[in-house]
Parts: structure tokens; sequence; C-alpha cells
């Protein structure tokens, strides 16, 4: 293997050549930005990018190197999916409804970067309001999978996920509802964690479905993922929903054994319309665990798992209408013009402003919420969704940690599934159950069919990263694939 | 699940959006396919099973009620559609 480019290196590889001044954040910075052209044309994962400002944070990043004033993210590039705010940088949502808002403050992930001297190069695509499994439903344009430009990235956070991918950025954030970090994480072939709801500040985050919401990292490895959640994890009294639960050094995890480690693979996630390929795949990744030293059981039930998908598909809608009762055309965002009267103009506002998969989602949710409904759809919903995090919890009594597929394919093509949207739902059939539970779950490359990606998913108890951080650390330091790079 | 046409409207009104017919018509139709793929939760019994509404078990989160900095008023005020001495300008609720 020939010495990579610089914006192939990792953030831990890059802060050593940084800490021992073989390299400028400046050099670094300049080597992503000359990267994003070369590529952009056939990937599409930015909707802004900010290379005056990155130029000036890389300046300011290599001063305070200078001084002796160093994190392992100093001076670092990365991207954020376009739902997170960002002062005096545009923030869109991949909507036509917030096309020109400037957010006035910085969400507070962006805040705990921006202390430690982040380098900030611009704003991924998503979904439009994170709606979406593969990216299509940006308002602006689609993003290209880098391993095979005819299909998806996945998504929500296509872009995050392509950008990491593709050397456009070091690393990126991205926002997990129902898999938009772990499915595009899988379909691109790098790392990405949700994390425990609650683990990580949403201040700042654009809401879709508040009970499930999460920030978290999207990476080349699982040290990078370690590091990202050093700094983005803990308690903010601005988000009520986050936890003071006490942030450890994640890379002490980071081991490359799994003596003593009890997993299980839930049956239920090896399902019908899962392409054989993949599972391969996935029995392969699982022997491995095993010869690093894990137990594997293999048949356990999750016996609730297949209604996941219709809970997901109750909640998640219920509280995006809630959520986005806000765009009325008044406070910011879209406003149409040619109304009569109040109503008049909030309705226009909504109807040009949003699209499509948004509009379904909100009716959806009214739907489902309305009068003489809530009981049949919204209670039932959540009271199975107790049900599936009984399971979990019941399974995390005999098992350390529960191994899945990220998803049940490869990559789909673009524009495969756009006109059936219960189609697309049921790619997400592996990673909703986890954001209904509240858990973590860690995606990472377990391997290729035909040149393309496949993800492994891990679960935990709730704040148990570590744990999924060492087995997913010990599984790829005895693999290669997180070392392929696209063939760009 | 079928929907009808009338409650598919009733749900645009509720949710203020504005929509063409076509876009009613097709509502409709996608609508009660999802719908129909949801009555598979009519299956669980859930006769014990309390709801679930978040899943960290947090409850009453208070903070100290101690006075801070608001954002500017011209930074809230520069993404503003309309405004008006510096207020956000709506346009007339009655008639």
């Amino acid at each position: 293997m020939g010495e990579p480019n610089l914006y192939q290196l990792t953030i831990h590889e890059a802060h050593q050549l940084l800490a021992s001044r073989q390299l400028s954040s400046f050099e670094l910075t300049e080597a992503v930005l000359a990267r994003i052209p070369q590529v952009e044309p056939q990937l599409h994962a930015f909707v802004t990018t900010t290379h005056d400002l990155a130029r000036n944070q890389a300046r300011e990043a290599d001063e305070r190197i200078a001084g002796g004033d160093m994190s392992p993210l100093t001076g670092i590039p990365v991207v954020i999916k376009d739902n997170m705010c960002t002062k005096g940088i545009a923030t869109t949502c991949s909507s036509r409804m917030l096309e020109g808002f400037v957010p006035p403050y910085d969400a507070a992930v962006i805040e705990k970067l921006n202390a430690l001297g982040a380098v900030l190069v611009g704003k991924s695509n998503m979904d439009e309001f994170a709606m979406g499994s593969s990216t299509e439903n940006s308002a602006f344009f689609i993003t290209n999978n880098p391993w095979d430009i005819s299909r998806v990235p996945g998504g929500s956070s296509g872009g995050s996920a392509v950008a990491v991918a593709a050397g456009e950025t070091i690393y990126a954030l991205g926002s997990d509802t129902g898999g938009s970090i772990r499915q595009p994480a899988g379909f691109c072939s790098v790392v990405g964690l949700k994390p425990t709801y609650g683990r990580v500040s949403r201040y700042g985050l654009v809401a879709f479905a508040s009970s499930l919401d999460q920030i978290g990292p999207l990476t080349k490895d699982v040290t990078d993922c370690a590091l990202v959640m050093n700094v983005i994890s803990g308690h903010d009294p601005r988000d009520a929903t986050s936890v003071s639960h006490p942030v450890p050094d994640y890379t002490r995890s980071l081991i490359p054994d799994l003596d003593g480690i009890r997993i299980g693979v839930p049956q239920e996630y090896f399902v019908a319309g899962m392409q054989p390929e993949v599972e391969a795949v996935m029995r392969s990744a699982i022997g491995k665990l095993v010869e690093l030293g894990a137990s594997v059981e293999w048949g356990v039930s999750l016996p609730s798992t297949p209604y996941a998908l219709a809970v997901y598909y109750i909640i998640a809608p219920s509280e995006a209408s809630a959520n986005l009762a806000r765009y009325d055309g008044v406070k910011y965002g879209f406003s149409a013009q040619d109304a009569e009267g109040m109503w008049d103009a909030m309705e226009k506002t909504r109807q040009h402003g949003f699209g499509p998969e948004v509009k379904r989602r909100i009716m959806l949710g009214t739907y489902a919420l309305s009068a003489g409904y809530y009981d049949a759809y919204y209670l039932k919903a959540q009271r199975v969704r107790t049900l599936i995090r009984r399971e979990f919890d019941q399974a995390f009594e005999q098992f350390d940690a529960l191994v899945t597929p990220t998803s049940p394919t490869v990559p789909f093509g673009i524009g495969e599934k756009v006109d059936d949207p219960l189609q697309m739902y049921l790619s997400d059939v592996c990673t909703l159950p986890i954001n209904i539970a509240g858990i973590p779950g860690l995606s990472l490359p377990a391997g290729f069919v035909d040149g393309l990606p496949v993800g492994m998913q891990i679960l935990g108890r709730p704040f148990s990263e570590e744990l999924l951080l060492r087995i997913g650390f010990a599984y790829e330091q005895a693999t290669p694939w997180h070392e392929r790079r696209p063939p760009l | 699940m079928k929907l009808s046409h009338e409650e598919v409207e009733h749900i645009a009104l509720l949710a203020r959006l504005g929509s063409s017919e076509e876009e009613l018509e097709r509502f409709r139709e996608q609508l009660s396919h999802i719908l129909e793929s949801f009555e598979v939760l009519q299956q669980v019994d859930t006769a014990d099973v309390p709801p679930t509404a978040q899943s960290v078990d947090l409850q009453d989160v208070v903070r100290a009620d101690e006075v801070s900095p608001s954002l500017p008023h011209s930074q809230i005020m520069a993404n503003a559609p309309q405004q008006e001495a510096g207020c956000f300008r709506v346009r007339a609720v009655l008639e």
C-alpha cells in the first residue's frame, strides 16, 4: 500500500502528523478542499461548502497547535449534516422551506467542535428534514454512492456518509431517527454510531421526531468514532432529554480481543427479503467475532421485531407533524407571497415549501393523532414500543451485545424505490427498532458483495457505547474492509 | 383501511397543508396502503402494557430559574420573511 493522500487520513492519523508538526491544519484542509471539486460533480454530497471559513479556522488551529493547545479534533476538517444549526451559515435541511435560513446560533455539538478548533468544510445533503432512506428526498439534488454512482448512498445522512467515504472530509456528523446514520454508513462502508437516546445534546438540531432523534459520528474507523464521541457526548441543560451519565474516555475501550464477550444474533433480523449474499457476508463476519474470542449464540428471538416498522411509521410521523407545525412562513424560512389572509398564506407556504415525503408524513402523523384514531394508532404504537424495549432488556440480561446486518440489502439503485413509500420504509427494517428502544447501535464495514458495501450493526444496552466500540475495534483490526476506498 | 377523499381533505386542513386535487388523490392511495400495513399491530395483545413515550426514564426536568442574555433582537429578525417596526408582519387574521 502506498502513501495515502492527505484527504484519506483518519482523525487519529492526521492528529499525529499535526502534533509532530509534520503537517499543518492548513495543508490538511487544502487537501480536502482540493478533493471536493474532483469528486463532487459525480457525488453531490454538499449543500454548502465553506472554503473561506475552513481556511480561517485552519489558520487559527495552526496557531493553537503552535501554542501547545491541542485536542484530537483540533485542526481536523469536518462536515455537518445540514440539519444542525451553524451560526451565520445557511442550514437548509435540504428543504425549500429553509432555503436561505441562516441560524443566529450554533447547535451544542457545533459549539463543542468550535471550542476545540475544528475546521468546518461544509454542510451535507440529506433527505428533506431527515425523512428518507436514500437522500433522494432532498429538495435540491440526489447524492450518489461513491462505490457505484448509479446507486443511492442511503439516508437520511447520505451526504455526510459520502463525504467521509470519498475523502471530502476527515469525518462528519449525522443524525439518526430510524437508521439515518447507520444505514448510509453501511451503504458507503464507513463507521456510523447512533448513541443512546440522551447521550448527545440535540440543542440546535432541527427536530424531526423528538423521542427518536440522536446526533452521532460518521468516521473512517472505530478509533475516530471514539474520539468524536469523547467530544460530543454529555449533559446539556438546553436539551431536557439529555442525560447526566458520566462521559468516559471512549478510546480506552478499544482493545483488540473479545474474550468473554457474549453475543446474540436475533433471528428476526435475518428476514425474508434479505439478500442471500448479505447474509453470507454476515455469517462470515460473525465467524470472525468467534475467532476473536466472543461466544456467539444464533437464533436469539426478539418476537416483536416485525411490528417495529408500523410502530416507527406511526410514532415518527406523529411527532414530525407536531414539530413541523412551526413552519408557517412568519418567523423564518420560505413564505408564500401570493396569498390572501393568514390561513391561505400558511397553507400555500406549506404546500410549496415541503416536498412530497415530508407532506406524506405530516398527513400520516396528523391522521394518527386526530380525534377518533389516537388510541388505535398512536397509543397502540406506544404500547408495542414498550414490548420492543422489554425484549431488548431481556436479551441484554443474557448477552452483552446483539449483532445484525445494518440493512437487508446492498445499496439499491437510484429511482428504484421512490414511487413506493412502503418499499422504501422497509429498507430501514434492521435499524428502526433501535431508535424505538433508545439503545445505541454501531454500524461498521463488514465486507462487500460485487464491490458494494455491507454493514454490520452491533447493539447494546443503554450507555454501552464503550462495549460496542470495543467489539467494532476488535473486528476492524482483524479485517481489511475499513481500508478499502471507493474507486473514484 | 381505505381513506375517503373527504377524510384526506380533512387531514390536509388540520395540517394546514394546501394541496391540489391530484395531490389529495395520491395521498389517499398511498396513505390507505400505508395504514393497511399498520393493521398488523392489532394482532399484538397490549392489554396490560403501558405506553412508552420516550426511552430514557427522565421525569420533571427542571433548571435553575436564572436570567441570562437572549439572542439580539436584530439577529432574530434577520430571517423574517416580512417585518415592520421590529415585529414579524403577518397577514390579516380577521377579514
